[in-house]
């Protein structure tokens, strides 16, 4: 028995060891602020504590899908002239709701195999149904039009990361969030400028190059460019939204509308690289941007073919830029847009880390300051010590001998559990702490059961080691039990809640665990380590 | 030290008194629920925008309400929050303002509609990025610098914030606090191109209309999932009847505690949905330790009646029941009193659920054992397949 006593003794000491480390790692210096310092970097804290921005964004999935199937529509336009098929009208009717819906109308009844060996050869992602009146109706199979919104959002996250990167914010979660509801969740430490990042996170960074129409001239608005119109645009153009340009006057924000092409010459993918300059003339922040050999060639061509035309650099469906083609154009060109230096060099980075498939919303957005993490910590820590004490100053008092044996699972089960989280890596946040404070309180529930047992069994009369072992068999089977039904609540809340509330339901599984070994197991050696020490009759002090 | 040495109390005679007070408060708080205060329901689930903002003296809400009357946010609640000593306010929007075009349009009214002595041109230090002060500083360069500068007014900016910040809570009163992190060039470079409000903000929570509707059927999901975890647990480790008796027990106690906010009218959040998760999960511990009792005396006591098994089997528990929920309410407790004001909500559905939990495994469960047997045997079908199984298959396996 002694033999096998000091085997778990042995074992009880290598679990604290274990564990001590798993907090504090492999100090370096024992002194209190090493000690301190060797903590943080083990246990990580949560926004709630620390301070930062939770965010969450909706990608904008149905941009993706209308990007795809315009292009598509362009490529069914294009063969079904190549192959001389008839049609009247060719159109995607509900671009909002049905994205990758194209409807091609007036298609002749003796060419309808041949239309659809035409998308089955050309448009092999897309199903075609026939309908009423000679219409056909193409719709993305449905497995295909799932990967490219999962895709889009993938590639928004990459993005994002990208960007993020690049700011130089260190330890940020990005990460897609719910199940299939195409969202992220971005959470982003010790951000002390949360709206500058917001920005350039949403920005899609769609860089284009179209033709402006009208010779570049803006209207005032929307009716004025109708009405200069008679009353409909010319074809293949739209109007977009910009600053007046002309005047260096920073306090223009005037907003106007030009006529542009509705085709870019060179888009997004094209860009090699940008980099913030300054204009020779007027010292303002510029942005220059390269483009790569396949795009230059590409906008070589257009200058070339349209000098004394006016070209648009557009950004996100704003222009940014309006001026004359004055001669052929290689690989390079110039934003002006009245930048202060900081926007400069945040639209360069942009711009480098790659275009968004889809636009992005904020759904949710949660800015702990600093100063309000701190004095949770302290609320949080402080009440933590107070129940604390309360529950081993009671168990003393209530159990004296036993006592003690409580207290010390109870230490254990909080040096466990801490441990736990420094090797898995968990994030304690406030919930976390109170999940600390609970763990105290329902841990001792267990060695109160077994006691309670145990007092039982002296009372029916039992000798102290045969009460130690009825209490300890009788108890385990409840403590089960009750561990359980409390897992599986936590295991919910785990499932279902986010940040703190995580963090939550990480704490307290993981102390219900720890308590399992230390109330049962630990507190039972102890018994049997006393026991093994009292002469046989020697009353259990509990 | 010992509180109940052979307690031998009549629990179940006392069961009309019981589910009159247990009717009584659901009934209250289901009313309250009906028709007086509603479910008040956080931010979290409704949607909308929370700034909390901390002052230099004393905010008055009379001021701060005109001010927001004045940028248009006729419809702001405006709240104390936390001790009065700590001169905080919470200005809450409702989704009508909360737009997802653009989220946190809310949140800049509310700054800009506090910032009432704005010097035309100037940046308020009190809710201005490092970033801006380093910019700011990098334009000025008070400090003559030249090539390292970038380093040096990196730091500075950041020693600023983090005066700010940490030691003053927040809010700086007037700039010649931080003497004592950056040089007098710096301040008086500062002076030209900042002013100090009276506020600064500490924590924005701002919730679209879709995620608030989200996060409330996730809430409703997770409760129902975990009352059929328990169902399911105790359906497999016991009987049936338990399960469905321990299931009551826990959907009473929630529904005591929901009415509880509702007649105080404090908001449910997420994470007063996270305390009433733990509470099934800690309300059914107490009620797990009755049935096992239960169960091992029926093994013991086969000739008794149910309804004395049952008094016995919580009176031999009560010492253990009184002593733990004593434990864990007095952790709970001091998380109420000293665990700050965020978490003022999920420890007062602690405090009030523990208190019920405790009362409702033996109020509530054991009773409802004891009515099935009474009804199984008026319907002439004496303990088969219910509580008493147990004992049926033992004297089965003696015959």
């Amino acid at each position: 028995m002694n033999k096998n006593l000091g085997w778990k003794l042995a074992l009880i000491v290598g679990t604290l060891l274990v564990f001590l480390a798993g907090i504090f790692g492999v100090p370096k210096n024992f002194s209190g602020r090493g000690l301190a310092a060797a903590i943080q970097e083990r246990i990580h804290l949560g926004l709630d504590l620390k301070g930062g921005t939770h965010l969450i964004l909706q990608v904008m999935v149905n941009d993706a899908v209308n990007a795809d199937s315009d292009r598509a529509l362009e490529r069914l336009k294009d063969s079904l002239q190549r192959r001389k098929i008839n049609y009247t009208d060719i159109s995607k009717p509900d671009p909002t709701n049905n994205p990758d819906r194209i409807v091609v109308k007036g298609i002749p009844p003796e060419s309808s195999s041949d239309f659809k060996q035409l998308v089955a050869d050309r448009l092999p992602e897309y199903d075609a149904t026939s309908g009423a009146e000679n219409t056909w109706s193409l719709g993305m199979k449905a497995s295909l039009l799932a990967d490219l919104k999962n895709r889009a959002v993938q590639q928004a996250i990459e993005t994002i990361r990208n960007r993020v990167d690049k700011l130089g914010i260190s330890e940020p979660v990005i990460q897609e969030h719910g199940l299939g509801q195409y969202q992220i969740l971005v959470q982003l430490p010790g951000v002390d400028d949360p709206a500058r990042v917001k920005e350039i996170m949403q920005s899609t960074a769609m860089l284009e190059i179209r033709q402006a129409m009208n010779n570049g001239a803006p209207y005032p608005d929307q009716q004025a460019a109708l009405a200069a119109n008679s009353g409909a645009l010319p074809p293949n153009t739209v109007l977009l939204h910009g600053r007046s340009i002309g005047g260096n006057d920073r306090n223009d924000t005037g907003d106007v509308v030009y006529l542009i092409f509705r085709v870019s010459a060179v888009a997004g993918h094209d860009l090699r690289e940008a980099r913030v300059g300054r204009n020779s003339q007027t010292q303002l922040p510029e942005v220059e941007f390269f483009l790569t050999g396949e795009g230059g060639k590409r906008f070589s061509e257009f200058t070339g073919a349209h000098v004394g035309d006016y070209l648009a650099v557009v950004l996100d469906n704003k222009v940014m830029e309006v001026a004359v083609i004055k001669g052929q154009i290689g690989d390079n060109g110039v934003i002006e847009g009245r930048f202060t230096d900081q926007q400069a060099k945040d639209l360069a980075l942009i711009l480098n880390s790659g275009a968004l498939p889809a636009s992005i919303r904020y759904l949710e957005e949660r800015t702990v300051g600093p100063s309000l993490g701190a004095d949770s910590i302290r609320a949080g820590v402080e009440a933590a010590i107070v129940g604390m004490i309360a529950v081993l100053v009671f168990m003393l008092v209530y159990y004296r001998g036993a006592g003690i044996n409580a207290d010390l699972a109870l230490i254990l089960n909080l040096v466990i559990l801490l441990g736990f989280m420094g090797y898995f890596g968990a994030t304690l946040t406030l919930p976390g702490i109170a999940g600390v404070i609970l763990t105290v309180g329902m841990g001792v529930d267990s060695n109160v059961l077994i006691f309670e047992r145990i007092r039982e069994e002296l009372c029916n009369g039992k000798t102290p080691p045969s009460a130690v072992e009825q209490g300890f068999s009788h108890a385990w089977i409840t403590i089960v039990d009750t561990h359980v039904t409390t897992i599986v609540s936590a295991a919910i809340l785990f499932i279902f809640g986010t940040g703190p509330v995580k963090g939550f339901a990480v704490t307290l599984t993981f102390g219900l665990l720890a308590n399992l070994f230390t109330a049962v197991f630990v507190s039972r050696v102890i018994f049997d380590w006393l026991l093994s020490r009292k002469q046989r009759g020697e009353a259990l002090s509990i | 030290m010992e509180f109940f040495r052979n307690p031998n109390i009549d629990f179940l005679g006392k069961k009309w008194y019981f589910l009159a007070f247990s009717l009584v408060f659901s009934v209250a708080g289901v009313l309250s629920m009906l028709f007086w205060h509603g479910i008040p329901l956080g931010v979290d689930f409704r949607g909308g925008t929370l700034v909390y903002v901390k002052f230099s003296g004393p905010p008055d809400d009379n001021q701060v309400r005109a001010a927001m009357d004045r940028k248009g946010l006729h419809n702001a609640r405006i709240q104390r929050y936390g001790p009065p000593a700590n001169n905080e306010l919470v200005i809450a929007l409702d989704e009508r303002e909360t737009s997802e075009q653009a989220l946190d349009r809310g949140k800049l009214q509310i700054i800009a509609a506090l910032e009432t002595n704005a010097p035309a041109g100037k940046q308020d230090l009190n809710n201005v990025s490092s970033l801006t002060i380093f910019n700011y500083l990098m334009e000025k360069d008070p400090l003559h610098l030249g090539a390292d500068a970038n380093q040096r007014y990196t730091a500075e900016a950041q020693a600023i914030v983090g005066y700010r910040d940490r030691t003053k809570g927040g809010v700086l009163t007037s700039l010649d606090e931080l003497r004592s992190v950056t040089r007098p060039e710096v301040i008086a470079a500062l002076q030209e191109g900042f002013f100090l409000s009276n506020f600064g903000v500490r924590n924005v929570e701002i919730v679209g209309p879709q995620v608030g509707k989200q996060l409330q059927n996730q809430a409703y999901l997770a409760i129902l999932y975990s009352l059929l975890g328990m169902l399911v647990y105790l359906w497999f480790r016991f009987e049936w009847i338990y399960g469905v008796a321990a299931v009551v027990t826990v959907f009473h106690d929630t529904l005591i505690t929901v009415g509880a906010f509702s007649l105080t009218n404090k908001e449910i959040s997420l994470t007063v949905i996270a305390a009433i998760l733990t509470l099934v999960g800690y309300s059914n511990n107490d009620t797990i330790v009755v049935f096992d009792r239960i169960r091992e005396n029926i093994k013991l006591l086969r000739r008794e009646k149910l309804a004395d098994i049952v008094n016995k089997s919580i009176n031999q528990t009560l010492s253990r029941t009184i002593l733990t929920a004593g434990l864990t309410f007095l952790t709970v407790l001091a998380l109420y009193l000293f665990g700050g004001e965020v978490l003022h909500g999920f420890s007062f559905a602690l405090v009030i659920g523990i208190l019920i939990g405790t009362y409702s495994s033996i109020a509530i469960a054991a009773p409802i054992l004891v009515a099935y047997q009474e009804w199984r045997s008026q319907r002439g079908k004496p303990s088969s397949g219910g509580v008493g199984e147990i004992r049926r298959e033992k004297a089965k396996a003696r015959a």
